[in-house]
């Protein structure tokens, strides 16, 4: 992961010289069009986790904050100006300037007004995939309005690139996608074996790939030798979590900065993360997109992702994955920075009542340390865990 | 046998020893700086109020926010588990808890046999803490112990909009200089307070009856807005503050 995560980033430095365009892209966005057109993508979300896990996320957003953003503002928007201004980042050198924006607001808002002022910083073209929020139902004209957007984004491509769209790659890229997708959804369902032999902080370490090159063959090649070493864990029942006893569910992004003191507080209760919605969200998608027209059928891929659909679809998720992993336990993050993925997560403990599991809420922030108060979450894991022993007893 | 339980909260530490099923002596004394300073402290003073010595205790378990510095207890368990058991001694039907901690709130719910059915404690911030009533005391200059008396005094709530301790402090000073009076003000403090925790009730689902535990169920102020707002009695016991501790001691005893 990191010899292959390393050679992307020294690719997108040496950009200019290999003669390749580079595109920022926000983390829902339809990446697969830039990958058969040689665009080199990269993901400032991506690199707010890196900058996150990194521990450096409170400073820069102080950073950001000094320049008038407010302490509301998601950490990975203000990470990412901070960043482009210093060049304070995990990455040597920070990221590469982008020769274009692509935005696709299916999974905030803020990315819009983030990738406005990106846009302006580096002059530079932007791209907005609009996708209509899915409240109930996928309206007929909603797919009208995407698709006609897919159309838009090809031309987009070719006139700041001066080249013809690559239809022919593009078909190998599609199903390169949608294989990686598949390889992917594999490796998480793994989790449902008791042990489980991965649990969701090696889920958030893995998704990297997932995220950032779907539609290359290396992440397929990856995916393969991973779901090959988790089928060999499940098959000799070795567990990620020693004497796995508890089963938990975790919704929400990570917790970057504090990842491995998480991941030993639950372990020391035995409890097993075993999955979680935010990397699911890459493979959630699979059944609503054709193998053999990925162009055509992306538009409603991309539309209908675990953040732009109502909370009631989102409790259904949750529900869906409770039964799946058999788990004792719902761990939510609220998450300070990610607004639409903690606005309706009440409703969510509400709607999921009937599932009758303990539901622990942590407030804290994706990157920003300075939302984090150990000894209060301390408490409420361990408050939370002797909760499900003694339901277990 | 003779069983330990001590309650670190971030404002006072609690101790209780019991012995067989009863209730042997407890004490309480402020934290202070340095919790593991107060604990032994408190042991001290208990042992010589028991009139027993430290070899005589065969457990202790630790709770509160200061429980992981007791390295000399054999267990630490949260306050949720020991609120939940110390009450179910003392209360036996009670199904709810509110408990109003010095920087944390928690309701609880309890099933049929005393066990933790389900918990919900505040967000991040202090103003459902008891550290709120604090603040609040200092800004009327009243003794926290006659808080509670001021408030039910008050005849027309005043009307304390924020959620923030540090702006509802300014809010009351603004109260102040347009003259309403200190009972109402007090009054409307205690009900702003009420409005947090009865909002946390109602998301983990109330089962009446209501008990509180802790410190601040001495308070008769929160108890009444509490009991106007869920429109149920809510019950107490003068051995409310020891709740936690006592629960530890159970614990320690059942192991």
């Amino acid at each position: 992961m990191k010899r292959i995560m390393r050679r992307y980033y020294t690719e997108a430095k040496y950009a200019k010289l290999l003669g390749k365009k580079i595109a920022w892209i926000t983390s829902g966005g339809p990446v697969e069009p830039l990958i058969a057109m040689n665009i080199i993508p990269i993901y400032p979300e991506n690199h707010g986790a890196m900058i996150g896990a990194s521990k450096l996320g409170g400073k820069m957003s102080e950073f950001a904050e000094g320049l008038g953003y407010s302490q509301d503002v998601c950490s990975y928007v203000k990470d990412d100006i901070t960043s482009s201004i210093t060049k304070e980042s995990p990455v040597p050198g920070g990221l590469p300037e982008p020769d274009m924006l692509i935005c696709s607001n299916n999974i905030c808002g803020t990315v819009l007004k983030w990738y406005e002022i990106q846009a302006r910083k580096f002059n530079v073209p932007l791209f907005i995939y609009d996708t209509p929020f899915v409240h109930t139902e996928f309206t007929d004209e909603a797919r009208e309005y995407v698709n006609e957007q897919t159309k838009e984004y090809i031309r987009f491509l070719e006139k700041h690139t001066g080249k013809k769209f690559n239809y022919k790659k593009m078909k190998k890229v599609g199903h390169l996608s949608l294989e990686a997708m598949r390889l992917w959804k594999a490796v998480l369902d793994t989790a449902a074996h008791k042990p489980s032999p991965l649990t969701a902080f090696d889920a958030f370490f893995h998704l990297a790939l997932i995220v950032t090159l779907r539609g290359k063959k290396v992440v397929v090649r990856y995916y393969k030798t991973l779901l090959k070493e988790l089928n060999e864990r499940t098959a000799h029942n070795i567990g990620a979590v020693d004497n796995e006893k508890y089963r938990l569910l975790w919704d929400n992004l990570p917790i970057w900065f504090r990842m491995r003191w998480l991941s030993d507080k639950f372990a020391s209760h035995q409890a097993a993360l075993v999955a979680d919605t935010y990397t699911q969200a890459w493979c959630g998608v699979i059944d609503l997109i054709d193998e053999n027209d990925f162009l055509g059928t992306m538009g409603e891929a991309y539309t209908r992702i675990h953040l732009n659909v109502g909370v009631d679809q989102m409790a259904d998720t949750i529900k869906t994955f409770i039964k799946q992993y058999d788990v004792d336990g719902l761990v939510m993050h609220s998450n300070r920075s990610c607004k639409p993925y903690s606005f309706g997560q009440y409703d969510i403990q509400k709607l999921i009542r009937e599932m009758d599991i303990p539901v622990l809420m942590i407030e804290a922030d994706m990157t920003d340390d300075r939302k984090f108060s150990e000894s209060q979450v301390e408490t409420r894991i361990d408050a939370f865990m002797e909760v499900i022993k003694q339901r277990r007893k | 046998m003779i069983t330990l339980g001590l309650d670190i909260g971030s404002l006072t530490a609690k101790g209780v020893l019991l012995k067989e099923g009863q209730i042997l002596v407890k004490h309480l004394i402020p934290v202070g700086y340095n919790s593991k300073k107060a604990a032994l402290l408190l042991m001290d003073e208990l042992f010589e109020k028991a009139k027993i010595k430290q070899t005589d205790v065969q457990k202790t378990v630790a709770t509160g926010y200061g429980r992981n510095n007791i390295d000399f207890a054999d267990k630490t368990v949260s306050e949720i588990i020991c609120h939940g058991r110390g009450i179910h001694f003392l209360l036996p039907e009670i199904r709810t808890i509110i408990d109003i901690g010095g920087q944390d709130s928690k309701v609880i719910i309890l099933d049929d046999k005393g066990n933790v059915a389900n918990f919900v404690m505040n967000d991040k911030c202090a103003a459902g803490t008891g550290r709120f009533l604090d603040v609040m005391a200092r800004a009327m200059e009243t003794e926290i112990q006659y808080f509670g008396e001021l408030a039910l005094r008050g005849k027309n709530p005043s009307k304390i909009s924020s959620v923030c301790t540090v702006f509802a402090e300014s809010e009351i000073i603004s109260l102040v200089a347009k003259g309403e009076n200190r009972e109402d003000i007090t009054s409307g403090i205690h009900l702003s307070i009420a409005r947090r925790i009865v909002s946390m009730v109602k998301r983990v689902g109330m089962k009446p009856p209501v008990a509180m535990s802790g410190g601040v169920a001495l308070n008769v102020g929160v108890i009444d807005a509490l009991q106007k707002l869920l429109e149920t009695p809510v019950i107490t016991t003068p051995l409310a503050q020891y709740g936690g501790a006592l629960g530890a001691a159970l614990l320690a005893e059942e192991k």
